[in-house]
Order: C-alpha cells, then sequence, then structure tokens
C-alpha cells in the first residue's frame, strides 16, 4: 500500500492505542501494600544476606540470574548474526583500503585525537575493570563494565589506523574469549550441583559471602560479574571489528576474469 | 503520581512508530526503533518509583532505607546493552540490503523478486 494510506492507518492504530492507555492509567488501582511485597522483600534481604549493597546486581545475577543468562545469550547471538551477516573473504583475499580519515599512511589523523586517546586508554581500562569488579558494592557489573572496556580498542583506532586495532584485539582471540564469557556463567551456574547442600539448583549462590564492602563479597557474584563484562567487551569488539572491516576492506578482484557465456543465439 | 513518566512514554513510542512508519532510510528506520525501545525504559522507571526512596544501593546509607524496586532496573540495565547489539544486527542486516538491492530506501527495497 502506498504511503499515505500507510500513515493513515498508522495514525488510526496511534489515536487507538493513545485512547486505551488513557484509560488504562485512569484505572489502575492506587497504591496499596500488597503491591510492595517483592521490593521490601528484596531491599530487606540484599546486604544481610549476600553481603552485597547493590541491590540491583544482586537481583541481576543472583535472584534473577537465570533471566540474566537469558539476556547473555540474546547478545551472543545478535554478535553471531551481524558477524556472519558482515563475513568475508579471508584475509589474504582482500585488500585494505585507505582509511578515510588521513589521504597518506603516514600520517595517522590529527595530533589532537592521538594525543587524547593516548591520555584516555589507560583510564578506560581501569574504570572498565573497577565498574565490572564491583558490581555488586556499588552501581555497575558486568554489563556496564563490559561496555567501557569495549570502548578502548575503538578509541585506539580512531587514534590510529585499523591495522593497529586488528593487532589489539585478534579476531580468534576474542572469539575465544567471548565464549568463555559466556560459558564461564553457565559453568558457575553449574558448581551449585556440587556443592549445594540439600537444595541443588541451577545458578545458587554457594561461595563464602565474604565482608561487606569488599569486591570479593557476596560469593558467586563478582565472578559471573567478570565472566559477563569479558563476553559484552568482546562482544562489543567482534561488532567493531566486523563493521570496520565491512567498510575498509574490499576483494581483490581476481586475476582472471571469469568467462561469462553468451546469451543464447 | 507517575502520570507525567507515563506519559512520556506513551509520546516516545508513538513518535518512534510514526519514524518507522514514514521512514525512508533504513538507518532512520534502526534508530526510530531505538527510541521506541527507549519508551520502555521510561515506563519501566515510571512504575518503579516510591516518593521519597532512595535508588537500591546501600552502601552508604543503612539497609532499612526504603529504597525504589531493584527487579525493574535490574530487567532494564541488561536490556540497553541487549538493545545495543540488536540495532547493530539491524543495521548490518541495512548493510547487507544496500549491497544486494542498491537502494537503502525501504519503500524501494525489493527483495522478493518474483
Amino acid at each position: 500500500m502506498n504511503e499515505r494510506w500507510r500513515l493513515l492507518l498508522f495514525v488510526l492504530g496511534a489515536l487507538g492505542v493513545a485512547a486505551l492507555y488513557v484509560i488504562a492509567f485512569i484505572a489502575l488501582p492506587g497504591p496499596d501494600p500488597l503491591r510492595d511485597r517483592y521490593r521490601l522483600a528484596i531491599n530487606s534481604r540484599t546486604v544481610p544476606e549476600h553481603n552485597a549493597t547493590d541491590a540491583v546486581t544482586a537481583v541481576n545475577f543472583d535472584y534473577r540470574g537465570f533471566d540474566t543468562l537469558g539476556e547473555e545469550f540474546i547478545l551472543f547471538v545478535s554478535v553471531m548474526g551481524a558477524m556472519a551477516l558482515l563475513r568475508q573473504a579471508e584475509e589474504k583475499k582482500t585488500i585494505e583500503l585507505r582509511d578515510a580519515i588521513d589521504a597518506s599512511r603516514d600520517v595517522p589523523g590529527s595530533t589532537a585525537i592521538r594525543v587524547w586517546v593516548l591520555a584516555m586508554v589507560a583510564p578506560k581500562v581501569l574504570f572498565g575493570f573497577y565498574i565490572v569488579s564491583h558490581g555488586q558494592l556499588t552501581p555497575g557489573g558486568g554489563f556496564q563494565g563490559g561496555v567501557i572496556l569495549a570502548t578502548a580498542p575503538l578509541v585506539i583506532y580512531l587514534g590510529a589506523h585499523f591495522k593497529l586495532f586488528k593487532k589489539i584485539v585478534p579476531h580468534t582471540a576474542v572469539d575465544v574469549a567471548e565464549a568463555i564469557g559466556v560459558a564461564g556463567y553457565v559453568i558457575i551456574g553449574m558448581l551449585a550441583f556440587f556443592w549445594g547442600g540439600h537444595t541443588r539448583e541451577f545458578l545458587t549462590n554457594v561461595l563464602p559471602m565474604g565482608k561487606a564492602g569488599s569486591p570479593a563479597a557476596s560469593g558467586t557474584m563478582p565472578l559471573i560479574s567478570l565472566a559477563t563484562g569479558l563476553e559484552v567487551a568482546a562482544g562489543f569488539s567482534i561488532l567493531l571489528y566486523a563493521f570496520l572491516q565491512e567498510l575498509l576492506t574490499k576483494e581483490k578482484p581476481s586475476e582472471q576474469p571469469e568467462q561469462r557465456p553468451e546469451g543464447h543465439a | 503520581m507517575i502520570y507525567i513518566t507515563s506519559a512520556v512514554a506513551a509520546w516516545l513510542f508513538l513518535i518512534g512508530l510514526y519514524g518507522v512508519v514514514t521512514s525512508r532510510h533504513l538507518i532512520h528506520l534502526c534508530l526510530c526503533l531505538t527510541v521506541v525501545q527507549a519508551s520502555t525504559y521510561v515506563l519501566l522507571i515510571g512504575i518503579s518509583y516510591r516518593a521519597h526512596a532512595i535508588a537500591p544501593i546501600f552502601s552508604d546509607l543503612p539497609p532499612t532505607t526504603p529504597a525504589v524496586d531493584p527487579v525493574v532496573h535490574a530487567l532494564m540495565l541488561t536490556d540497553i546493552v541487549v538493545e545495543a547489539t540488536v540495532v547493530a544486527l539491524l543495521l548490518a542486516i541495512t548493510v547487507q540490503i544496500k549491497k544486494r538491492t542498491g537502494t537503502v530506501d525501504p519503500n524501494h527495497v525489493d527483495i522478493l523478486k518474483g
């Protein structure tokens, strides 16, 4: 259908949605004590039971650890899908175009960017590891810290060129790192099968709880956080690698052009 | 109450969908989907809010201070990172569409050739 009809259909649908939305929100019941049961239960138990002062990470990796495992698999599969879509011929069949930024290979971009990159790489890596390892104490955890860690190779590409980026994040290394991240989560969950005591459920928190306020507290939470951070950082690096390779390389023209059969007589 | 956040969420949802429906560039379409996803985050945060309650981090306050709902925050947090990779997947599809059909206008993409 052409554009005007599509727009008209959308406007009718949007008006219907808006009307139902307003009715629904007016008809919502007000605050009643039953609504807060789960929140009060979790908030009152994170510190005494797990020595974790960050209730959000405790929910993510302990109380609802199984859902987070599902989310991690979504991330893994999307990275795999993007990699499959942007897959190219092997290295020796491609030539590397010049970077769009620099006309000659000797000058890798403006000096201001290089100085800034030089100053920022170490704080980024350090800050990323800090956020990942202190997930159960302050706002943070594997997901956020992993993204911060993944910006370090990107920033190095901005300051230098693609060859350096390829050297720092070699493709097999980040592939293996991502796989270790995902498998690590599952293996930590399976620890409960051996040390679970009377409940042998997947992803029970079975390691010692430690002292509140230390990064080694809360049993399996920092380990899961590290595995997740590794997986997210490696996943984003793979995505960057795939997109940059797509943008900056092209296939070598083959030596002999194929002979096309001429049309029918 | 929480009416203002729900109104913002509804507005973001509808305007994002409008962008998807009337889009003429596939990358613009992917980013409008990002706007639609942002509306769900706003709605979730609005639902979890309680008046005069702190964020659910107890590192410097006693663990008995009333805090907002941490479950919804946890859902939202992993979702933001996962959304970024799903948008990357969509952009990879866009690159392939451009390679195969030579156009990025969703009205002119004609993949199912008879």
